[in-house]
């Protein structure tokens, strides 16, 4: 195989070289536009960094309740599991799988499989390319976001019920927020992808 | 289809890692040589996949919006909320920006969703040769908007946790709001299975001549 392998574009299908980016750089396509990869600013290590940084605030906002409600002396106060398990006595098992996948195992197993990936080192095994495949097919489905924007919809709406008192995992879901956007600016999976052997 | 599509040169585009590689004609199921992915030249079967899921989507989101998607029982009564009835409830007590926010991302979005999906599957199957970049444009505007419609989803899931307190009031999340998550994961892989290189196939090998860069 040559060097510089061949890539198609994933929108338009047009194939053409890979070409070296100066560091920030990107390429797009030559007929539609579309990013077909970045050169990351940023190194692996940051990336390591940042991913250890959200597994360790992950777990700490698993653990603690994200906010708490206090009316006429009653408390209540939920983790994300708890909510979970809430909805799933209710009959919801939908939503609660829905919810359990989306915040709680997406993100987990991501961070996980990408912390390995950059410490392994066995990134030329089959293990490490499935592992990768994983990665980029979980990504669409994290959403830590969206779940924090909730967060402040449910603060509002229950503001105007009872005394709010926001819990640990509050502030840990808050600082996952930029994490992850982070994250998706600087794990750059071409990288890891073009360090993995061709099989003949 | 472009001359220089991988499709056209005969060759296999990988999904995953966009690696281009050349088919061994011994195997019946191709993977791609460096992530291991099954290639396919185009998602199989994507326009009638994407249209059944599509189509599923237009029904549910009916109840989605119709019924409710959570209960609220105190002790002056019931009240049932639909995804609505919880945007008037946030503009009414003053926190517009919020209200337009849900609205925009539980009401406008999802239906956004399905009629430019149903756009780009139209517009595939008769097999348009215009404006290709801006439908590619559009295809991945709907891919990032999507997953935002999981609002409403997260704050029944906080409410019903949140508010057990027999002496104020309890909440229940209401049949609503399966069909809203069921809409909202079935369009998302409804543009999963759409293949926006089908967008540039009817384009021959002109796909820059009638649109601006």
């Amino acid at each position: 195989m040559p060097t510089n392998p061949l890539i198609a574009c994933h929108d338009c299908d047009l194939v053409q070289h890979e070409v070296p980016l100066p560091l920030g750089g990107v390429a797009t396509c030559a007929r539609c536009g579309a990013v077909l990869y970045r050169s990351s600013r940023y190194g692996k290590s940051h990336t390591l960094a940042l991913c250890i940084t959200a597994a360790i605030l992950l777990v700490i906002a698993n653990i603690f309740p994200i906010i708490g409600i206090e009316s006429q002396g009653n408390r209540h106060q939920s983790t994300l599991f708890g909510a979970v398990q809430t909805l799933w006595q209710e009959d919801m098992g939908l939503i609660a799988g829905l919810v359990f996948f989306t915040i709680l195992l997406v993100p987990a197993l991501e961070l996980t499989l990408l912390i390995w990936l950059h410490v392994t080192s066995r990134i030329t095994s089959g293990l490490a390319a499935l592992a990768l495949r994983l990665v980029v097919a979980m990504q669409p489905w994290r959403m830590v976001e969206v779940f924090m924007l909730g967060l402040l919809v449910s603060v509002v709406k229950l503001s105007h019920l009872a005394h709010i008192v926001p819990g640990v995992a509050l502030w840990c879901f808050a600082a996952l927020l930029p994490l992850f956007a982070l994250l998706n600016t600087t794990f750059n999976p071409r990288e890891l992808w073009a360090a993995m052997p061709l099989k003949q | 289809m472009h001359p220089h599509s991988a499709a056209a040169l005969g060759l296999y585009a990988c999904h995953t890692c966009a690696l281009v590689s050349q088919p061994h004609a011994a195997d019946e199921i191709a993977h791609c040589p460096r992530c291991g992915s099954v290639l396919h030249r185009r998602k199989p079967e994507s326009v009638s996949r994407t249209w059944a899921l599509l189509i599923t989507a237009y029904i549910l989101i009916i109840p989605a919006n119709v019924l409710p998607i959570m209960q609220t029982g105190s002790l002056f009564g019931s009240q049932r909320d639909t995804i609505l009835s919880g945007v008037l409830y946030l503009w009414s007590s003053g926190s517009w920006a919020l209200a337009l926010l849900v609205f925009f991302a539980s009401v406008i979005v999802p239906i956004a969703k399905l009629v430019a999906l149903t756009y780009l599957l139209l517009s595939v199957q008769q097999q348009s040769p215009r404006n290709p970049q801006r439908r590619t444009k559009l295809y991945h505007l709907l891919k990032f908007i999507g997953r935002w419609s999981m609002l409403d989803i997260y704050v029944v899931t906080l409410l019903v946790a949140l508010v057990q307190l027999q002496s104020l009031a309890t909440i229940q999340a209401a049949p609503g709001a399966v069909a809203f998550g069921a809409v909202v994961v079935i369009t998302m892989f409804a543009s999963m299975t759409f293949d926006p290189r089908m967008i540039w196939d009817s384009t021959g090998g002109h796909g820059n001549g009638n649109n601006t860069q």
